[in-house]
């Protein structure tokens, strides 16, 4: 009896259980060992919150736009705010436009300790799992200082911020920071010098400049594959035209420049909260609109905390009709929010395109032609984030 | 570049094409295009130097039977056009919403079509892979963003 | 022959198991070596793997979170359950050899949380046994290692779920 050999292509699904693969699943199409087609599955979370606003206040939509991206939520709090601000036609006083961009940046670093983290761990260095997840920590602890809670702070609220900055804070946070670049150091030394990194990481999943412009990624992503786009400068918003800060730019592309570009973001974000403290004026958090319809005793105690209460206005705010677009820079990228009011005190319709969504485009073209072992490497440079990616 | 400014060049790079550019208010522009010269108002907008899809919005409008679609645009490269996002709007029929599609222009939108696709029904014909990405693949029911398609609420049905 | 002496001896087996001190032996091992499979289903995934990291340190509980669910027997249902995860976890439940345990993590596993009205979401209590329920959203830390800690003192006291 003669065995007939049929070479066919094999389709490995790496499921929602799996430690390479996050909350989807990826869909590899193999010959051997090279990758030829690649899909991913996504909407594992999809917990359809553009619908879901579109029953609720626009002040209640604050906690439920932060879930979807949850170790960034600041940023993405800040872009909902201002687009509702546009709609009202309110202007934040100084001070809160300063807290804002402090907590947004604090956020930032805390949300690129953590995909460095996911990153090293898909590529097997464990110690540098531990050791940038326990030095968000710290920030984590000057977040909580600030606002209150851990992760999902709902501090930006329209008119301003809910709370002033808190009785040493800056000291705490110089002395947080002269930590976290003494740890950049040690990164360098453990995983970034590292021959095993480099090795894994060089070369590997490049993105030509042409292919990410036309691909639309966005984000750390972008700036490592040579387009120097921010829209912290493209389009600043709140007080990024008074700060000096550089965008992190590389030319090669691959996910070692990823990483590399991820590293630099940290420490520009850190100067740019130094210069926020030195800069910080003083004065109310909240837009005076929004105090008038305040009880005296509600503002002596907002004069002697530094806490906010919330007017009554809140619940039941009603911008005029009209449509807005907003974007900001949240940590994995660009974020933009679409808003139409149609006067009532829910939104028409909020559509909101995260940063994860639209470097979902990059997956089938950066994925073919690699091979099996790669993917993790090459997922956990793109810093996906599946909730956030299907809200 | 003033936003007015970029209104300009939309309306000379867009002549002939029966489009109407407006400015509103707050500095935002809006080009309305009618379903038939959709692709070719597109394929001018990206000779102008806009080079990628931002966001693919279906809006339901059942008082006017119709789905509006909207596309905002803007570029990475041109640097007149950075610090602008044009919004490139068109409507379809409710009932028998086709429209063609925008990704051979624009490889950016093939994901952000799909998902309009999925959650608000519109079909774009020409799409090379069009078919669910959020809903899971046996959802049964219409699409879920439009206005037929009610969730509870606090305090009157919970 | 050989049939019955095997059925008479895990029968055996069974019975010496479930005697006093040797349950009580084996219920300490299970309750220092719960290890949750590898499988995030929403955003508490995030303070889950912070358990993990270097300030809380759920190793020192016994839980190491591992890749394989055949060699795994507690599921963390972190956060929301959408209708497409939820056959995937229902897969992996299967999947655990026994005795296996689950923990709901987050007000979104508890009853919906603030999705409470989405299209796309189910109640995790419907379809798994859970026998800790976190509230929180997300919850610190603290509260998923005192949600192992109860989990633990049910086990010992033998009112897990799961028997």
């Amino acid at each position: 009896m003669t065995l007939e050999v049929v070479e066919k292509h094999l389709e490995l699904l790496i499921g929602p259980q799996h430690p390479g693969s996050g909350h989807m699943r990826l869909v590899a199409k193999l010959d051997g060992d090279i990758i030829v087609g690649f899909d991913p599955d996504v909407g594992f979370v999809h917990r359809a919150v553009e619908k879901i606003a579109e029953t609720k206040g626009y002040v209640q939509i604050i906690p439920l736009v932060e879930r979807p991206p949850l170790v960034d939520c600041v940023n993405v709090n800040l872009g909902y705010v201002l687009a509702l601000e546009k709609l009202l036609g309110v202007e934040p006083p100084p001070q809160a436009s300063y807290l804002r961009v402090l907590a947004a940046e604090l956020n930032r670093v805390a949300s690129h300790l953590y995909g460095i983290a996911i990153h090293a761990i898909m590529i097997g260095s464990s110690t540098m799992f531990m050791w940038p997840l326990a030095d968000r920590e710290v920030l984590l602890e000057l977040l909580q200082d600030l606002s209150g809670a851990r992760v999902t702070y709902s501090y930006v609220i329209p008119g301003g911020v809910r709370r002033g900055l808190p009785e040493g804070f800056k000291e705490k946070a110089l002395k947080a920071f002269r930590y976290l670049r003494r740890r950049l150091r040690d990164y360098d030394d453990l995983f970034l010098s590292n021959p095993v990194t480099v090795n894994r990481l060089r070369g590997v999943g490049v993105i030509e400049m042409r292919d990410a412009v036309n691909l639309g990624i966005v984000g750390p992503n972008l700036r490592a594959s040579g387009v120097p786009y921010d829209v912290r400068r493209a389009e600043p918003y709140c007080v990024y035209s008074d700060l000096d800060f550089e965008v992190m730019t590389r030319r090669e592309g691959d996910a070692y420049s990823r990483l590399l570009v991820r590293i630099g973001e940290i420490e520009q974000s850190m100067k740019i909260v130094e210069q926020c403290l030195d800069k910080n004026p003083s004065g109310p958090i909240l837009h005076e609109s929004f105090l008038r319809g305040l009880s005296p005793k509600a503002r002596a105690y907002m004069e002697q905390t530094g806490r906010v209460r919330f007017p009554a206005l809140f619940s039941a705010l009603k911008p005029p009709q009209g449509e807005v677009s907003v974007r900001v820079e949240a940590g994995r990228g660009e974020l933009f929010f679409y808003v139409v009011s149609d006067g009532s005190p829910t939104p028409y319709r909020l559509r909101m395109v995260t940063p994860s969504f639209r470097n979902l485009a990059a997956f089938r073209h950066v994925m073919v032609g690699n091979r099996l072992a790669d993917i993790p490497a090459i997922y956990g440079s793109l810093d996906y984030f599946p909730p956030e990616a299907d809200r | 570049m003033s936003s007015s400014g970029v209104a300009e060049d939309l309306k000379r790079g867009l002549e002939g094409l029966l489009v109407q550019v407006r400015e509103d208010a707050r500095g935002g522009i809006t080009v309305e295009v009618l379903p038939d010269r959709l692709v070719e108002a597109a394929e001018r907008l990206r000779n102008l130097g806009f080079d990628h899809v931002k966001s693919v919005t279906g809006i339901d409008l059942p008082s006017e039977k119709r789905v509006a679609v909207v596309y905002h645009l803007s570029s990475y490269t041109n640097p007149a056009y950075v610090k602008v996002i044009v919004a490139l709007r068109t409507a379809v029929e409710r009932s028998n919403p086709q429209l063609p599609s925008l990704s051979k222009v624009w490889l950016s939108s093939h994901y952000l079509e799909r998902e309009t696709f999925d959650l608000v029904g519109v079909v774009f014909q020409g799409h090379p892979d069009l078919g669910r990405i959020l809903l899971p693949d046996d959802y049964e029911g219409p699409p879920p963003l439009r206005k037929d398609v009610v969730l509870k609420t606090e305090g009157i049905d919970a | 022959m050989t049939g019955r002496a095997e059925t008479f001896l895990s029968n055996a087996a069974r019975w010496v198991s479930a005697k006093q001190p040797i349950k009580s032996i084996i219920d300490w091992g299970i309750t220092f070596s719960l290890w949750p499979v590898h499988f995030t289903t929403a955003c508490c995934g995030a303070e889950f793997a912070a358990t993990s990291a270097p300030r809380y340190d759920a190793e020192r509980f016994g839980v190491l979170p591992f890749v394989s669910s055949r060699q795994t027997n507690l599921l963390v249902i972190e956060g929301t359950l959408t209708k497409k995860m939820a056959k995937a976890a229902k897969i992996v439940y299967e999947q655990m050899p026994e005795p296996r345990f689950v923990v709901a993590m987050g007000a979104c596993a508890i009853d919906g949380g603030v999705f409470w009205n989405s299209y796309n979401i189910v109640r995790p209590h419907e379809i798994l046994p859970i026998d800790a329920f976190i509230p929180g959203c997300p919850p610190r830390p603290e509260a998923l290692i005192q949600a192992v800690m109860m989990l633990q003192a049910k086990i010992r006291k033998g009112i897990a779920a799961f028997e």
